[in-house]
């Protein structure tokens, strides 16, 4: 909600989500699908549309897309329809894109967000469709020429459509992370949004809240999440400022400007394309065997929501917890490595504690952690036998994340097993309240916020290497004698 | 020598060839002369004749080791709507100028496979957009045909014309043609040949330029029906690469032309039956009718009542899918390229320089019945009419084995006839169109002369993938007419 000076203002927003199929070839060619290679180095005459030549259709895109439908608890439609997108343009080699229109692979469905009051709302999924991508036009390769990169033309694309179910920027922010991480827990799309892995068309209106739903605007081709909440944001201050003067919204599409942070008008309503939609007379209509649909069902892997429950009843994390460490497959699987026979709050603590700081600072993604499930694991074990302290811990981990190096190695090397011998430790505090006679007084006549700074007088003797709890039982012998 | 070699069928030339009675590279030579011979006609776009001799040679090979392939050394021609690998494909149009595809299309391909030898590329109409041959760039294709004692050239038909003119004057002993609309049987007719359009899934379209996918047929153009069976033997078969084919075995066409239709039922459509036929076209029909039952067939007279909307629900579907499909010639890649001073500029120059008039034609009315506001009314609509046709011919075929009619409303007409009136052209595919609405299969086989001495062809319509039904009627009416007469026009007189 927004609030206006002549009153509040609900924003609408419905997402289109692009996201690339991770397949080995392309939708209909056969051709490569490698990121970054040489331009036209992966274009067969299909892709390239020469005369003559028919799209086959590769199933694995087909499985990967009824695997990201069931993803998404949607219906699979057995009989889905491919059809012929046509405009003009030069990185579109046949004038028409194969998509699919009035018969889609996958019908209605639901994603589930966590939002930040601890409230969960399911935002509906309208649609997901197989279609293929187009290639690149090069602009700034040449003064007066334009070029064409037809790398990407023919990829498989899902395109996932919303309902108009979510109201800020901030909840299609949590939508689109979370659409994500079950598209790459279901390994279906990389969601790569550098890579334009994943690319965002937003539609944005605003209305009086319990109003019919204004007139939108539709932002194209949005590559980070980050510019899709300001361009919903700026978007919906725009519209609601021309409503407040009197105006009206003008259906349009609009492309956002990172630099300047503003939506611009590409086209509208009245210079739209005609696409002239028909079924793609080269491929037949798609039918699935219901068999096959059950089967990839049957072999899903657990998705974020479930895993999440599970790990809240399983190691007893809190929701918080549990939904930071499932945001991504890779942290909950480290998680679970971490955890395996340990407990399960001190492995929590440590992934989403010291590891993801040490990510963050280096940036680093947690598939590429130099800290492994392992080595963590072994470090909390030292602390559980007793052989290192928590605080020397931290020391270790900050070592192992530079050097890679065993936990255990880096103990033994600098000399941080934890001292336990109760008698070196008494003859540590001795000294320590010998030395300290006048503070041991005060102590005693009650200044009881002393006893850590005893603690500390004591560890700082024993290099840190003391076991903190028997310098305590020790010390508080010591003090009442 | 020469001479006869060049009147020989297919069957003949392929028993000849491996008795050793002559020699692939002898054939060949005749042959490459023949299509020389044949440039008044202008049925070729380009000859290949060092290619034609190269393959005959290595025909020459396995004939002699005794491994002769189906077809080996047997000389064809192929429409220029067939890529050919490194061999300029046109497609008629000025548009594909300079185009020599990279890869070879299924059926060429296979066709070589079976050890026939390519002559060249025929002439046709623009995009194969055409009932007469007279839309290419490369100009208009003469039927060998002239009337007697009138002197006027008459064109081919189409939009196979190049082929079924080569087929006809001898210029090639076999040709491969496609039929979108009747552009196989309707040339055959025209040209007194035989013109098979198969199944629809039966011949691969890989490799053949699109003009409207869910139409576009490949199949032979022969002078015998026997011909055609050991023609479509080699072109058939299923191709993973092309959706639309069919994964159904490929029968021996061959020996289903058992001479034996005893008891067959064929069906006669009443529809068929327009007002305004040519008395002679009626008459023929009833000839056909006459020569099936005294071989032994039971002719029952049967209703396709949609017929008459076949017609304009085809000259709807077939321009909205050419609008698509053509729309990749765009300059941009391959072709004809005419600079301008926008991307715009360059799309509209090059395609209103590359394609000719009757192609615009058809893109802008296709454009037209896929547009906002009028898909439902034009496309839709006709994609229902072709539903119920198709029920029609399932209804009929509960009845029937196979069908018989015309296979075109008129005899050869004089190039220019028509062609001011699209309409009066487009009634030519009258009879055909409503095969490749259906898929089915159909057979044009020359059953008589018209009373101004031109060919005249009658069709059999059968079940899809019953190809075997309609080629052993079809021999029936050949056996039947006795077709001997000669165009005026052939290769070996021209020298």
């Amino acid at each position: 909600m927004t609030a206006g000076h002549s009153g509040a203002w609900e924003t609408v927003i419905g997402l289109e989500v692009h996201a690339q199929i991770i397949a080995k070839a392309k939708l209909f060619s056969g051709a490569a699908t490698d990121f970054g290679a040489p331009p036209n180095t992966q274009v067969s005459p299909v892709d390239a549309a020469f005369p003559g030549m028919l799209p086959v259709l590769n199933r694995f895109c087909v499985e990967q897309a009824v695997k990201s439908g069931l993803g998404l608890e949607a219906e699979i439609n057995l009989r889905s329809v491919f059809e012929r997108k046509n405009y003009f343009y030069p990185d579109l080699p046949a004038g028409y894109q194969i998509s699919q229109y009035q018969q889609p692979l996958v019908g209605r469905g639901r994603v589930l967000i966590d939002l930040p009051d601890g409230t969960t709302r399911a935002i509906g999924i309208t649609r997901l469709h197989l279609e293929q991508d187009a290639g690149k036009s090069l602009h700034d390769q040449h003064p007066d020429l334009s070029y064409v990169d037809l790398n990407r033309a023919g990829i498989a694309l899902m395109e996932i459509v919303s309902e108009p179910d979510l109201r800020s920027a901030e909840e299609a922010g949590i939508y689109l992370r979370k659409l994500r991480a079950i598209l790459r827990y279901l390994g279906t799309c990389d969601g790569n949004m550098e890579e334009g892995s994943l690319r965002v068309d937003c539609n944005v209106s605003v209305r009086r809240p319990g109003a019919a739903l204004g007139t939108r605007c539709e932002i194209k081709n949005l590559n980070s999440i980050r510019f899709v909440m300001q361009a919903i944001d700026y978007e919906a201050r725009r519209q609601i400022a021309i409503l407040e003067e009197g105006g009206q919204v003008v259906q349009q599409t609009r492309l956002f400007d990172p630099d300047r942070g503003v939506t611009r008008p590409m086209r509208t309503k009245e210079e739209a394309h005609d696409y002239r939609y028909f079924p793609d007379p080269d491929l037949l209509p798609l039918v699935l065997d219901p068999a096959w649909v059950a089967q990839i069902r049957a072999n899903l892997p657990e998705l974020p929501d479930a895993k999440k429950a599970r790990f809240i009843a399983q190691y007893g994390l809190s929701a918080y917890d549990a939904g930071v460490l499932v945001a991504e497959r890779a942290s909950a699987d480290f998680f679970e490595a971490v955890a395996a026979g340990r407990d399960a709050k001190t492995a929590a603590n440590w992934v989403m504690g010291e590891l993801f700081a040490a990510l963050h600072r280096k940036g680093l993604s947690i598939e590429h952690s130099p800290v492994s499930p392992r080595q963590l694991g072994e470090l909390i074990d030292l602390i559980a036998d007793g052989t290192i302290s928590g605080r020397i811990a931290k020391e270790v981990f900050a070592e192992m994340v530079e050097t890679g190096a065993e936990p255990r190695a880096i103990v033994e090397r600098k000399g941080l097993r934890q001292v336990s011998d109760a008698a070196a430790i008494a003859a540590a505090v001795a000294a320590v309240l010998a030395r300290e006679a006048d503070k041991v007084a005060q102590y005693r006549a009650g200044r009881d916020k002393l006893f850590g700074y005893f603690v500390g007088q004591v560890m700082r003797a024993t290099a840190g290497k003391a076991n903190p709890a028997l310098v305590n039982q020790i010390l508080r012998q010591k003090l009442a004698e | 020598m020469s001479a006869s070699l060049l009147a020989l069928s297919v069957a003949e030339l392929r028993d000849g060839l491996r008795r050793r009675a002559f020699s692939a590279t002898e054939l060949a030579r005749a042959y490459n002369a023949a299509v020389e011979a044949a440039r008044p006609l202008n049925a070729y776009i380009t000859p290949t004749p060092e290619r034609a001799l190269a393959m005959a040679a290595a025909a020459d090979q396995r004939l002699a080791r005794g491994a002769a392939l189906p077809l080996d050394g047997v000389p064809i021609a192929v429409k220029d709507l067939f890529c050919t690998k490194d061999v300029p494909t046109t497609a008629g149009s000025r548009m594909l100028d300079g185009f020599r595809p990279p890869y070879e299309s299924t059926v060429t391909e296979k066709l070589w496979r079976a050890g026939a030898v390519m002559l060249g590329k025929t002439n046709l109409d623009e995009f194969a957009m055409g009932s007469s041959s007279t839309t290419s760039w490369y100009g208009p294709v003469l039927n060998p045909w002239r009337r007697p004692g009138d002197n006027r050239p008459l064109v081919p038909g189409g939009s196979s014309g190049g082929s079924a003119a080569a087929v006809a004057a001898h210029a090639a002993a076999a040709a491969i043609g496609t039929d979108t609309g009747g552009s196989i049987r309707q040339p055959a007719s025209f040209c007194g040949v035989v013109g098979l359009k198969p199944t629809y899934g039966r011949c691969s379209r890989w490799g053949v330029v699109a003009f409207a996918s869910s139409l576009d047929h490949p199949g032979p153009l022969t002078r015998t029906v026997r011909d055609a069976a050991i023609m479509l033997a080699a072109m058939a078969g299923h191709d993973p690469r092309d959706s639309t084919s069919a994964p159904v075995p490929v029968p021996d066409f061959e020996a289903a032309l058992t001479g034996d239709i005893r008891g067959l039922r064929i069906g006669i459509p009443r529809e068929y039956r327009r007002d305004g036929m040519p008395v002679e076209i009626e008459q023929l029909w009833r000839r056909g009718i006459d020569w099936l039952a005294t071989a032994g067939a039971e002719p029952i007279e049967i209703s396709l009542p949609m017929t008459e909307y076949a017609l304009p629900a085809y000259y709807i579907i077939a321009p909205a899918e050419a609008s698509s499909n053509l729309a990749r010639y765009d300059g941009v890649r391959f072709g004809l390229r005419i600079a301008g001073e926008s991307l715009e500029d360059m799309y509209e120059l090059t395609r209103a320089a590359g394609f000719g008039a009757e192609v615009r034609r058809r893109i802008l009315i296709g454009t037209y019945v896929l547009s906002a506001g009028y898909y439902d009314a034009y496309y839709l609509k006709a994609q229902r009419v072709r539903t119920l046709i198709a029920r029609d011919f399932a209804r009929a075929f509960e009845r029937v084995d196979a069908l018989l009619m015309p296979t075109a409303p008129s005899a050869a007409f004089a190039v220019g006839d028509n062609s001011d009136d699209p309409i009066a052209m487009y009634l030519n595919d009258v009879f055909t169109v409503p095969a490749n609405l259906a898929g089915l299969p159909a057979v044009s086989v020359p059953a008589g002369l018209s009373a101004d001495g031109l060919p005249l062809g009658l069709q059999i319509l059968g079940r899809a993938f019953d190809e075997a039904t309609i080629l052993r009627v079809a021999e029936i009416i050949e056996r039947a007419a006795d077709f001997r007469h000669r165009p005026s026009f052939l290769a070996e007189e021209m020298r």
